[in-house]
């Protein structure tokens, strides 16, 4: 992957001047290069990462695993699109193994999770099965320990 | 009546005579302040690798903890054998050829006390790691310090070896990609050297504990070289580039002979290295250095971002090519090293070491280390301007 998205990756408020310094380009060529990718649609959002364990939110995550039938022409992409067009649905895959589709869902309380998945996707045309699994509390996320301060144990000066 | 006088008398007058290391004086005020922003720190800022530290963790479990052989578990000194050969283009026999140490530390000493009849003399290069002169004298050599320069990138050049070899000097010692001044040596920069160790008749000892971090070229070491393997001590470590460093594990390859005598010092003062730090290194060899590439794009880019940082604030700095290590002059704002590093701790709270801890030719430098995280470098950097433009 190229060294800038993993800069972005890592910190994407990380101006374009410091970006510059440590790739040892010139800034205007950072900026350029970011726009790019910008109108490729290789970077689709800047977003942070919460720890919202922390913030005591009205707020349950689902994890559902989704059995569909393949379409004619469309394959799973026909039916993995409309699903991942509900706001409640926050993320989607398509997955090897056991079932299809692997979904993360996002409501307000566990009733408001179940009538998504009765009312919206179960009956939906082509999905055979769910099976939906409440998460609990996040340790990690996209690579972030959540409840774990880094701690550095070294001293202050070595040789 | 006045017991502290006469012990004073009684301790070995070398080792009275050798001053404790500039680093720990310097260690000892940055521990009396708060929020200091430290540059100091030679060594790594990534954690150990998970996947070696769990098995560190499992070693324990299945019971590690029993002496190994003398030259180290066969099963590491194999995995050494064949990271060498495969990286620094040297084969050695896992069977007598490779001694694994308590760091590179242990590797260096042990090796200077087998090779050195008193008085002998030693090459060595400086600014230099804090414990090679030390070492040495402890050891009964007598040390040549050969001064690198900033203006030569300070490199290491046939011509400087010259001007300080006698018939009595015996033994060469070298350390690229170096601490303090992150500089290394290529391929055409090592020839000339090891021609004059052939010519001389010099043993060589590399110390490469910095091997796997360099930015802009591959690592060369000596020992790939014609001639080279017969008459050298390869000394390596997981300190650096695994981020191992309080495991205490390095190694020594040469030829068996001298193997063979090292061994007998290590036998005799430390049995064997650590059976769990072995067990972790054999963890660590056998899974690839997926992890040490991804720790050196890091560190290059802090490299390139202070590399910058320094010429946008007027402060000459050779170009580091290796380690972890920037080394600026600062001779232009008239202070002394130390004085200089003490008042930017005092005004800044910034910690880097005096180049003076590393050799007297390190007066007029600053090293600062880059194995820290990139906000404090940013920041770190941001005071150092301030403090600079006050000057």
């Amino acid at each position: 992957m190229d060294e800038l998205l993993k800069i972005l990756a890592t910190n994407a408020l990380e101006t374009h001047a410091n970006i510059a310094r440590m790739l040892n380009v010139p800034a205007a060529e950072v900026d350029a290069r970011i726009a790019a990718y910008e109108k490729q649609g290789v970077i689709r959002g800047y977003q942070a990462v919460l720890n919202e364990d922390q913030l005591d939110l009205d707020k349950v995550t689902a994890v559902i695993e989704v059995k569909v039938t393949p379409q004619r022409e469309g394959g799973f992409n026909t039916i993995a699109d409309r699903i991942s067009r509900y706001p409640e649905v926050s993320s989607a895959y398509l997955m090897s193994g056991g079932y299809d589709l692997l979904l993360f869902i996002e409501g307000k309380n566990l009733r408001q999770v179940a009538a998504f998945v009765s009312e919206k996707l179960a009956p939906l045309d082509g999905v055979i099965s769910t099976s939906t699994h409440f998460m609990l509390k996040t340790y990690k996320r996209l690579g972030v320990q959540m409840h774990q301060e880094s701690s550095d144990e070294r001293l202050s000066v070595a040789p | 009546m006045n017991a502290s006088v006469s012990l004073h008398n009684r301790i070995n007058t070398v080792v009275r005579d050798i001053p404790r290391s500039g680093i720990r004086d310097f260690f000892d005020i940055v521990t009396t302040m708060k929020d200091v922003i430290s540059l100091g720190i030679g060594e790594p800022d990534f954690d150990t690798p998970w996947h070696v530290r769990e098995a560190t963790v499992f070693a324990l479990e299945r019971g590690a903890t029993h002496y190994s052989s003398n030259l180290g578990y066969i099963e590491l000194r194999r995995a050494l054998s064949k990271y060498v050969a495969k990286h620094f283009g040297a084969e050695y026999n896992p069977d007598n050829e490779v001694l694994v140490t308590v760091g590179v530390s242990e590797a260096l000493d042990i090796a200077l006390r087998a090779l050195i009849n008193p008085g002998e003399e030693v090459l060595y290069h400086e600014p230099c790691y804090v414990s090679y002169r030390a070492t040495i004298l402890f050891a009964g050599g007598k040390p040549l310090a050969v001064e690198t320069k900033a203006e030569n990138g300070f490199r290491l050049t046939r011509q400087m070896l010259e001007a300080k070899w006698t018939p009595n000097t015996k033994l060469l010692m070298l350390n690229f990609p170096n601490n303090p001044t992150g500089a290394i040596m290529d391929r055409r920069d090592l020839e000339d050297i090891a021609a004059f160790a052939r010519e001389k008749d010099l043993i060589v000892i590399t110390d490469e504990i910095y091997a796997e971090l360099t930015y802009d070229n591959p690592h060369t070491s000596i020992v790939s070289l014609p001639g080279m393997k017969e008459r050298t001590v390869f000394l390596h470590g997981f300190s650096k580039a695994w981020a191992m460093t309080g495991y205490r594990l390095g190694y020594a390859c040469g030829p068996a002979e001298l193997i063979e005598a090292m061994m007998k010092v290590h036998q005799y003062t430390m049995l064997c290295a650590s059976s769990l730090a072995q067990k972790a290194a054999i963890e660590a060899l056998t899974r690839p250095e997926i992890d040490v590439g991804e720790m050196v794009a890091e560190y290059r880019r802090r490299r390139n971002y202070i590399a910058t940082a320094f010429a946008d604030m007027g402060l000459e700095c050779h170009r580091p090519l290796g380690a972890f290590y920037a080394f600026p002059s600062i001779a232009k704002f008239g202070l002394k090293s130390k004085d200089f590093a003490l008042k930017l701790l005092h005004d800044e709270k910034v910690a880097a070491v005096p180049g003076t801890a590393f050799g007297e030719c390190g007066e007029g430098f600053l090293r600062c280390a880059y194995a820290t995280s990139f906000d404090n470098i940013k920041e770190a950097m941001a005071r150092l301007k301030r403090f600079t433009g006050k000057l």
